[in-house]
């Protein structure tokens, strides 16, 4: 049936709705961008083009679930763009993302991320399985391929709790939107190498939580200190790296007050090794 | 050639709504009611996996009545609706006075163009917060929209369950535990038989809720609110 004024369409995904009859509104659908023609002549004109970009997310396995964490710094070439960018973004009552990439599709990705699982809840009755969304975020960053050779990449890590099989789960994707499920840790963006180090030294299966957000704000520290684009604890302006936690429970912001609490314990020592 | 036979637009509009209002008066009534905290759907349904009131957007909830796959469609396409706007602009931009607008246009169109008019009644109710009223649409077959206080009701034997609110004289907002007894004492009075929980179909809008303010109440949830 097509309802003349509420246009009409069955199938239960609002990203392909989009891309189907509002293809501007995609990440990927900024005209312009799309046909080579339209793309590349004023570009060339215009000197490589820069854009914010944001760095170092992580994920660790722990025994009840997952903690993600981000830096809050976004850079432009050399410039720092922003000092209080969110990386690590809610999706539902049961997972989060986290983005490393060009700030703004990554945001724009995450946001249109959560309505369509939410779109799906809503027209189904009932919540895609935790496979189903990774698979889901994998078919969006597919469609984003072409905005990748303008410069525009966006990296989702993405982190879910799993209700049927009472796990925390973690998945990394590639720019052609392969997608892989990692069993305790990953972490990307520029500084993503240098805290895949830390975890690499340290992880151990089945952390307690407490253990585990220490861990994660120890490799995000250290991802700080030898990569240029990851901002570390800001002790001037009070900016501190954000980070949730997904369990059984579902999603909860670890207070900003306790990640503080561990850097001071976290500079003290490494002050007192320096003296 | 065959002339066609002539039938006069009244006679044909009659029919259309007679049609319809047959098929809606066979299913049975949905009461959204406002509470102290938001609104609350209560609609007589045996069956425990097809719903007839769902969420469509944070603040608003959508309740069908008639054939179900005709409302079921509407439903879709509503969700389909707030989504979208709510994507491209902000999740406070997504009203029910625009949904229901939108319905409206839909259900009055094919009313006067399709050879079979949908044989649906809907609710379309949006819970205010900050201090901002509640909103309730009803909206008919054939487009005709009327925004109701304190109740609405729609299906079958919609008027008889309305008139019995009406006689209660509500004045302020009951606890939400008052207005689940009042819709399920007021269903059982025009059905005439015991209702069980299993058999009703619960939910509210709650303003006291962030976010997604839709929540269904299962008969675990309801039967604690009508023990006492």
């Amino acid at each position: 049936m097509k309802l003349p004024f509420l246009p009409n369409h069955d199938d239960p995904s609002f990203f392909d709705f989009l891309t189907q009859h509002h293809p501007a509104l995609t990440p990927a659908g900024r005209s312009g961008f799309l046909s080579p023609q339209a793309g590349t002549e004023p570009m060339r004109g215009a000197g490589p083009m820069t854009v914010p970009h944001a760095t170092t997310v992580l994920a660790i396995k722990y025994q009840q679930g997952v903690v993600i964490a981000g830096d809050r710094r976004a850079t432009e070439g050399f410039q720092i763009a922003e000092r209080r960018i969110e990386k690590v973004f809610k999706i539902d009552d049961y997972s989060a993302m986290a983005i490393a990439g060009a700030a703004g599709p990554c945001i724009e990705m995450a946001k249109l991320f959560q309505v369509e699982l939410e779109h799906y809840e809503k027209i189904e009755g009932v919540q895609l399985s935790c496979e189903g969304k990774a698979n889901k975020l994998g078919q969006m960053v597919k469609a984003n391929l072409p905005m990748v050779f303008q410069g525009l990449v966006v990296m989702p890590l993405y982190v879910g709790y799993d209700v049927k099989r009472a796990e925390g789960r973690i998945f990394k994707y590639d720019l052609a939107g392969g997608r892989y499920e990692e069993s305790d840790y990953h972490a990307i963006g520029s500084g993503g190498k240098d805290a895949r180090n830390t975890m690499r030294e340290h992880f151990l299966r089945g952390l307690a939580e407490p253990d585990a957000l220490k861990l994660a704000l120890l490799a995000l520290y250290n991802a700080a200190d030898d990569d240029v684009g990851t901002g570390g604890p800001d002790l001037v302006r009070g900016i501190y790296p954000t980070a949730k936690i997904v369990n059984e429970r579902g999603i909860t912001d670890v207070p900003e007050q306790q990640i503080r609490s561990i850097y001071d314990g976290l500079i003290a020592t490494r002050r007192s090794k320096e003296n | 050639m065959p002339m066609p036979y002539y039938v006069s637009p009244e006679q044909m509009m009659q029919d259309k709504a007679e049609y319809a209002k047959k098929g809606i008066a066979k299913g049975r009534s949905i009461i959204a009611i406002e509470y102290v905290n938001g609104i609350l759907l209560v609609a007589e349904n045996p069956s425990a996996s097809l719903y007839k009131i769902s969420e469509i957007y944070d603040s608003i909830a959508f309740a069908g009545a008639g054939k179900y796959s005709e409302f079921e469609n509407l439903r879709k396409a509503g969700i389909r609706h707030a989504d979208l706007k709510g994507f491209m602009y902000s999740r406070e931009d997504v009203t029910a006075r625009s949904l229901a607008n939108g319905y409206s246009q839909s259900l009055g169109t094919i009313f006067s163009q399709e050879q079979k008019p949908l044989e649906v009644e809907i609710l379309v109710v949006q819970v205010g917060h900050n201090g901002h009223a509640n909103e309730m649409y009803r909206i008919s077959f054939d487009g005709s929209i009327i925004d109701e206080r304190t109740f609405a009701v729609i299906g079958g034997k919609s008027e008889a369950v309305q008139a019995l609110l009406k006689e209660k004289g509500l004045t302020q907002p009951p606890e939400l535990r008052e207005a689940l007894s009042l819709c399920i004492a007021s269903l059982e009075q025009i059905g005439s038989q015991k209702l069980s929980l299993e058999s009703l179909e619960v939910a509210v809008l709650d303003r006291t809720r962030e976010g997604r303010r839709f929540r269904r109440l299962s008969p675990a949830d309801t039967k604690p609110l009508l023990s006492i």
